[in-house]
């Protein structure tokens, strides 16, 4: 530790000087990622995208109109599965679980949200595709509501437990009974941080791409039932991009800048509720 | 309000029962909630034994057929019907341990850049834009992978390493460009967001006297970070660097579309690949035979088990670092 104090300073500029160079090697990639998504995608983008179903193979033109709205549909199918069972297991685990319980469930969640999105899909395969004899929107929104409640539990219980405990007796000592109190005063105290957390999860699943590859499976046509194959718009960013026609590519470049901006819509819609929550 | 509860006691009693659901009468409001959440907190339990029953279930005529040589062989023929999976579990592992080498250094350089060297708005400016591209959906950047790098790995990159590096047998082969390498970077360009933004939660929870103390024995930044605060971190960065290999173990679709799915078994990083999670992207949906499908089981149920192992042990890592700092705080 004998070194001079020239040599400590040259070092200590020379290791800001790497850790500067860290982060603009970590920006430069996904800058480029956007720079091409913007430069390829508005060139592509047109009306046509979102009022068409695929051109036929070869032909130029065409959209994704039937893949946003598989995509939407499977999206309020894994909703309706999931949210019940996130917020009210969150309910269960911040109102009443025992910690014994509560740990375990905890423990699973987490097993859940780690475990790679195209299990899911492997699952909902065997315990839908298979019975039911053919691929469908239905199993899709099963697999995608495997990956969505891990998310809404966890974020949903975090809110709930922030809620003070006076309010939860103060609305018991008026004679509230407490599942009215649950609902209506603490979810209703936490809702702004409860809706943060489904956004997140929703703009999770709408980009998710394997667990779809062998549920809904996707679709050229448009596809409104939900025990059919049904298009989505990321299998369809998928399947275009690995094809081998130029019009397909600017297809997919065009799927991925509206997917995206969704995305970033969801997210910053989250950051807002967010924001509510801290200044409330 | 009054006319209603007069309105009440004037019908029949049987009427009035008839009217409230009949579980809701027995147990009253409170008991029905009690009962409905815990039933839906348990369906999550629920739902991971299905999932582990599933697998384990479909993968046993696979497991039964080729016992421990399903993971030794590399014999991959769904119309004789031998299943080995050594090529995908060698491409998972080189693809995704070569990946993690590359991003944690950037990653714990970025997360010291954002945290103690930039200036205060700087750094405010950078930690929500990485938090940002962890959630850009693995598709977009295999969109990106497969029609702009690969490309450029293909007429740049790759020729240049054959020409300078030919010898070095992890350089040797034609450039392909869809290939190993272009899995490497797009799995470091993929799990960097995820490391730095953990990284540098880890770097927040060290406690401010940590470094103060460190100043105040003359350190320079650099030996601040060097002495007190990385020193500090270490389980906790370890955590989140095991927590991007876990992510990119488990990641599917960018690396199906950029690493060639070729079962081969080279040193060659120039040559296509192929890991666990493309396979059974690529055949799960259309298997030849009941083994063929037993087979993409059991790869995924290995999978299953890398990805609970690793994600329980990065787990346990970071929350070992926010426990001390919270006992450290109190």
């Amino acid at each position: 530790m004998m070194q001079s104090v020239t040599c400590r300073k040259i070092k200590n500029h020379l290791m800001s000087g790497v850790m500067l160079a860290c982060t603009l090697a970590v920006l430069i990639p996904l800058g480029l990622i956007f720079f091409h998504i913007l430069k390829m995608g508005v060139s592509s983008l047109s009306l046509d995208f979102f009022t068409h179903v695929p051109a036929p193979t070869g032909e130029p033109g065409g959209g994704m109109a039937n893949g946003m709205f598989g995509s939407a549909l499977m999206i309020a199918g894994a909703s309706l599965i999931g949210l019940p069972i996130g917020i009210l297991g969150a309910i269960y685990l911040s109102e009443f679980g025992g910690s014994k319980v509560s740990t375990v469930i905890r423990f699973a969640a987490d097993v859940l949200s780690g475990t790679p999105s195209i299990i899911t899909g492997m699952v909902a395969y065997t315990l839908l595709v298979v019975p039911m004899k053919g691929f469908s929107g239905l199993a899709g929104s099963v697999a995608l509501a495997m990956i969505m409640i891990p998310i809404v539990l966890r974020t949903t219980e975090e809110q709930l437990k922030m809620v003070p405990g006076s309010l939860r007796e103060a609305s018991l000592a008026l004679g509230v009974p407490f599942w009215r109190t649950s609902l209506k005063v603490t979810l209703r105290s936490a809702l702004s941080g409860v809706l943060t957390g489904i956004l997140l999860a929703v703009a999770r699943i709408a980009g998710e791409t394997a667990p779809l590859l062998f549920t809904a499976l996707g679709n050229q046509f448009w596809s409104k039932n939900v025990l059919q194959p049904m298009a989505a718009l990321p299998l369809q960013i998928f399947s275009f991009a690995i094809a081998p026609y130029e019009d397909w590519h600017r297809l997919a470049w065009a799927g991925a800048l509206v997917l995206v901006t969704v995305m970033f819509a969801l997210s910053l819609t989250a950051r807002y509720f967010g924001r509510m929550k801290q200044a409330g | 309000m009054r006319s209603c509860c007069t309105h009440e006691t004037d019908r029949p009693a049987a009427a009035s029962k008839k009217t409230e659901p009949a579980l809701a009468r027995k147990l009253g409001g409170d008991a029905v909630f009690r009962y409905l959440t815990t039933f839906f907190a348990f369906s999550i339990l629920a739902i991971l034994a299905l999932m582990l029953y599933e697998m384990t279930g479909e993968s046993l005529p696979a497991i039964k057929e080729f016992g421990w040589k399903f993971v030794g062989s590399k014999d991959w023929d769904a119309v004789q019907g031998h299943f080995g999976a050594l090529p995908y579990l060698y491409g998972s592992v080189v693809s995704s341990v070569l990946a993690l080498l590359l991003a944690t250094p950037l990653s714990i350089g970025a997360a010291l850049f954002i945290t103690e060297v930039a200036p205060g708005r700087l750094g405010a400016l950078v930690a929500p834009l990485v938090e940002l591209l962890a959630a850009i959906p693995s598709v977009i950047y295999g969109l990106w992978g497969v029609l702009v790098m690969a490309p450029w790995l293909q007429s740049t990159v790759q020729p240049f390493l054959i020409e300078h590096f030919g010898f070095v047998p992890f350089f040797e082969g034609a450039p392909y460009g869809v290939s190993m390498l272009a899995a490497i970077f797009i799995l470091m360009i993929m799990v960097v967001p995820i490391i730095t933004s953990i990284t540098r939660e880890v770097l927040l929870a060290v406690p401010q006297s940590q470094k103060e103390a460190a100043i105040a024995l003359g350190a320079t930044r650099w030996e601040t970070i060097r002495v007190a605060i990385l020193p500090y971190g270490k389980s906790g960065i370890l955590g989140a660097a095991i927590l991007g290999l876990g992510r990119a173990i488990g990641e599917t679709m960018a690396v199906t579309m950029v690493i060639g799915n070729a079962p081969n078994i080279s040193l060659s990083l120039l040559s296509p690949a192929y890991t666990m999670p493309s396979v059974i992207a690529n055949e799960f949906a259309e298997t030849t035979s009941k083994l063929h499908a037993s087979a993409l089981m059991e790869i995924g149920l290995i999978l299953m088990v890398v990805t609970l192992v690793v994600n329980a042990l990065a787990r346990l890592l970071i929350w070992s670092v926010s426990r001390s700092a919270q006992g450290g705080a109190a």
